[in-house]
């Protein structure tokens, strides 16, 4: 049977899911990306080929979503690559067609998306900073010395959540220090924590926005129970957490991929190809652009990153 | 030191054509066109500046020092109802601290109902001037503003529909460097003539329904299109028909101030300061025109389109229209710009459907 893979490397972690013509997930892995997109994807690669072992899956169509998506893209000769707010769109829409509100916390971004009969009709996304996002969370945890995976377990025990100031994470932390020391318990901490997050996201992603239910939230940070029963307070609606949440940008992508409709050829063996990226500050004029070499074996398959065309570089 | 004056005025747009024009033609003055942005300028212009101040203050401070190491020595600001009215005597402090020798005409300086601080300020330019011949330089200078404009709106609305690509932009480039060697009215209206006709006679395959996009912000952000990373171009890219009124015809010349006022009364009552209310009029406008979507940009920090940015939301809201807000620093990230463009488009493209 045909099958569809998706990736996405966002800057935390990388998530692939491949689909089969009928849009089952068939194999799916969430790892951490550790700053190196192309090694991550290896991995990922690795291990979903494992699982597809004994299936009769034949990978016609990739597509990419996230931060590192062009990247990636070339890597994997995607017939797709897409911004992560359509892919996380379709792949939502797909699974739950009524959806009207979409919630995404993310490692290092957090969006809002509004769908009317199936369609997207406004969207935000955080702009300058990464307030209340996943590596917000963690880096707190880590300083609480509790793991981020036990972390809304541990808030929901919570009676009465200690206050956090929301708006920014420096103001946040230093709070959080202050509370601790003056003898508010863990619990209510991490549960103050998870309360800020929200109140931080509905401030900023969701000002000026109607959250109409049914409500889904996805991304990493809706594994937290903490965060999303802060949701449900906040907004007063049951809020929804799909299993495979995480997936979803990976999930929409595979569904765009298929859509598509373009068929390019595929194997697993990109995992043992070597690939390299250089880049360099083109000198031709004041703009200094950052330009990115990709090769592929030593040769030079993609370039990117110049302004105009003297920068432009020529693929042999 | 040779005593030749050498005029320049920041970047802005494309009108530096216009400028060269008035200060040759009526000033009586060498003018050197600045240099065009780039990372350069910018950095330039941040590492000198207060931190907090608005980025086109950075933008018109990196020009200006790249402008005087090309060995202008007369520099000119102009002013405004918002911190723009700050700018000049701000910019000339830094670059004499800098240790910059200039002359320095600060439109905020003039009182314009006394004719003899006109006279004492226009004389910064140029002692000798005749103010007989930048009088009769006026009326060209402001035909070549509104050429400009009239082509720029021209070629937002159809360039994306190009039979062949670049054609549009290589004779509007052609057109600004031809004018950049006219000294004469004659002249210019040739000019005027055959660049307009060759324009509109570009091929275009455009669909019956496009899709529109309305572009406002500050006047500054909005007109610039290094500042705004090249916004209109991407779109246009797309296969997008860009509309965009604010420009130096529709708010100086022709100023639509009143009608403004009026069009917006609805959602703001009072002057929200500098072009604030343009941008809400001319929102509403696109808005009511069944435009497909809304790009709102402003520098970070700008008073007057935080309080416009609130009343867009209230138009998106009331017509059902999706608006876009972006904020520009010196230091955005160009990715992130890409990416949400990339998703309003598909959300239009999907809608339209």
């Amino acid at each position: 049977m045909k099958g569809y893979l998706g990736i996405d490397i966002g800057s935390i972690s990388t998530k692939g899911v491949v689909i089969d013509e009928n849009l089952e997930i068939v194999a799916s892995e969430y790892l951490w990306t550790e700053g190196d997109p192309m090694a991550a994807v290896k991995r990922l690669l690795k291990v979903l080929e494992n699982q597809l072992k004994d299936k009769d899956i034949k990978i016609v169509s990739v597509g990419t979503t996230g931060s590192a998506r062009k990247l990636i893209g070339v890597m994997t000769n995607a017939s797709v690559v897409k911004n992560e707010i359509t892919a996380h769109a379709v792949g939502t829409t797909t699974l739950h067609p009524d959806v009207s509100t979409i919630f995404e916390i993310g490692g290092q971004d957090s969006k809002i998306i509004i769908i009317e009969n199936g369609y997207v009709v406004d969207y935000a996304m955080n702009t300058l900073c990464a307030a209340g996002t996943g590596s917000f969370l963690s880096s707190q945890a880590h300083r609480l010395g509790v793991s981020v995976e036990e972390f809304g377990e541990i808030a929901l025990r919570s009676k009465h959540p200690t206050n956090i100031a929301a708006r920014c994470t420096v103001f946040a932390e230093s709070d959080l220090v202050h509370k601790a020391q003056i003898g508010h318990s863990k619990e209510d901490i991490i549960a103050g924590l998870c309360k800020a997050v929200v109140t931080n996201y509905l401030n900023n992603i969701g000002k000026g926005k109607k959250f109409n239910p049914p409500i889904v939230f996805q991304g990493g940070v809706s594994k937290n129970v903490g965060v999303k029963k802060a949701f449900e307070d906040a907004v007063g609606h049951e809020v929804i957490v799909d299993k495979n949440g995480h997936l979803m940008g990976a999930f929409g992508v595979a569904v765009l991929a298929k859509n598509s409709g373009i068929e390019k050829d595929f194997s697993f063996d990109v995992a043992d190809i070597e690939f390299k990226t250089t880049g360099f500050d083109c000198p031709k004029c004041a703009n200094h652009c950052e330009i990115v070499c990709v090769f592929k074996d030593n040769k030079l398959i993609d370039a990117w990153g110049n302004k105009c065309d003297n920068g432009a570089v020529k693929i042999s | 030191m040779n005593n030749e004056i050498l005029a320049c005025f920041p970047q802005w747009g494309s009108y530096s054509c216009a400028f060269r024009y008035l200060f040759e033609n009526g000033f009586g003055v060498k003018y050197l066109t600045p240099p065009p942005i780039t990372k350069n300028t910018i950095d330039l212009g941040s590492k000198n500046s207060p931190d907090y101040v608005c980025t086109p203050f950075k933008y018109c401070l990196g020009c200006h020092i790249e402008a005087l190491n090309n060995g202008a020595n007369c520099l000119m600001q102009i002013y405004g109802s918002c911190r723009l009215n700050y700018y000049g005597e701000l910019e000339e402090k830094i670059l004499k601290d800098m240790g910059y020798n200039f002359n320095f005409f600060n439109m905020a300086e003039i009182n314009f109902k006394s004719p003899k601080s006109i006279m004492n300020h226009l004389k910064i330019v140029n002692p000798n001037m005749s103010i007989l011949k930048v009088a009769s330089a006026l009326p060209t200078t402001i035909g070549i503003i509104k050429t400009i404009d009239k082509m720029e709106d021209y070629i937002r609305k159809n360039v994306g529909f190009e039979v062949n690509k670049n054609e549009m932009e290589n004779i509007f480039n052609e057109f600004k460097q031809k004018l950049d060697k006219t000294y004469s009215h004659k002249e210019y209206k040739k000019l005027k003539k055959e660049y307009l006709k060759k324009l509109y006679s570009v091929k275009i395959d455009k669909p019956k329904r496009p899709i529109r996009v309305g572009f406002v912000g500050d006047y500054y952000t909005v007109q610039e299109p290094f500042s705004n990373y090249f916004i209109e171009k991407e779109l246009e890219n797309m296969g997008i028909e860009v509309h965009r009124e604010m420009n130096l015809t529709n708010t100086i010349i022709n100023s639509k101030y009143k009608k403004v006022r009026k069009i917006s009364k609805k959602y703001a009552k009072f002057n929200i300061g500098a072009t604030a209310n343009y941008t809400v009029a001319e929102a509403l406008k696109y808005a009511k025109n069944g435009l497909d979507g809304i790009i709102h940009v402003k520098c970070f920090g700008c008073t007057p389109e935080i309080n416009a940015q609130t009343i867009l939301q209230n138009i998106s809201k009331d017509h059902k229209v999706p608006i876009l807000y972006f904020s520009f620093d010196s230091q955005t990230s160009e990715t992130g710009v890409k990416t949400r463009l990339e998703a309003f488009y598909d959300m239009l493209k999907a809608k339209k459907k």
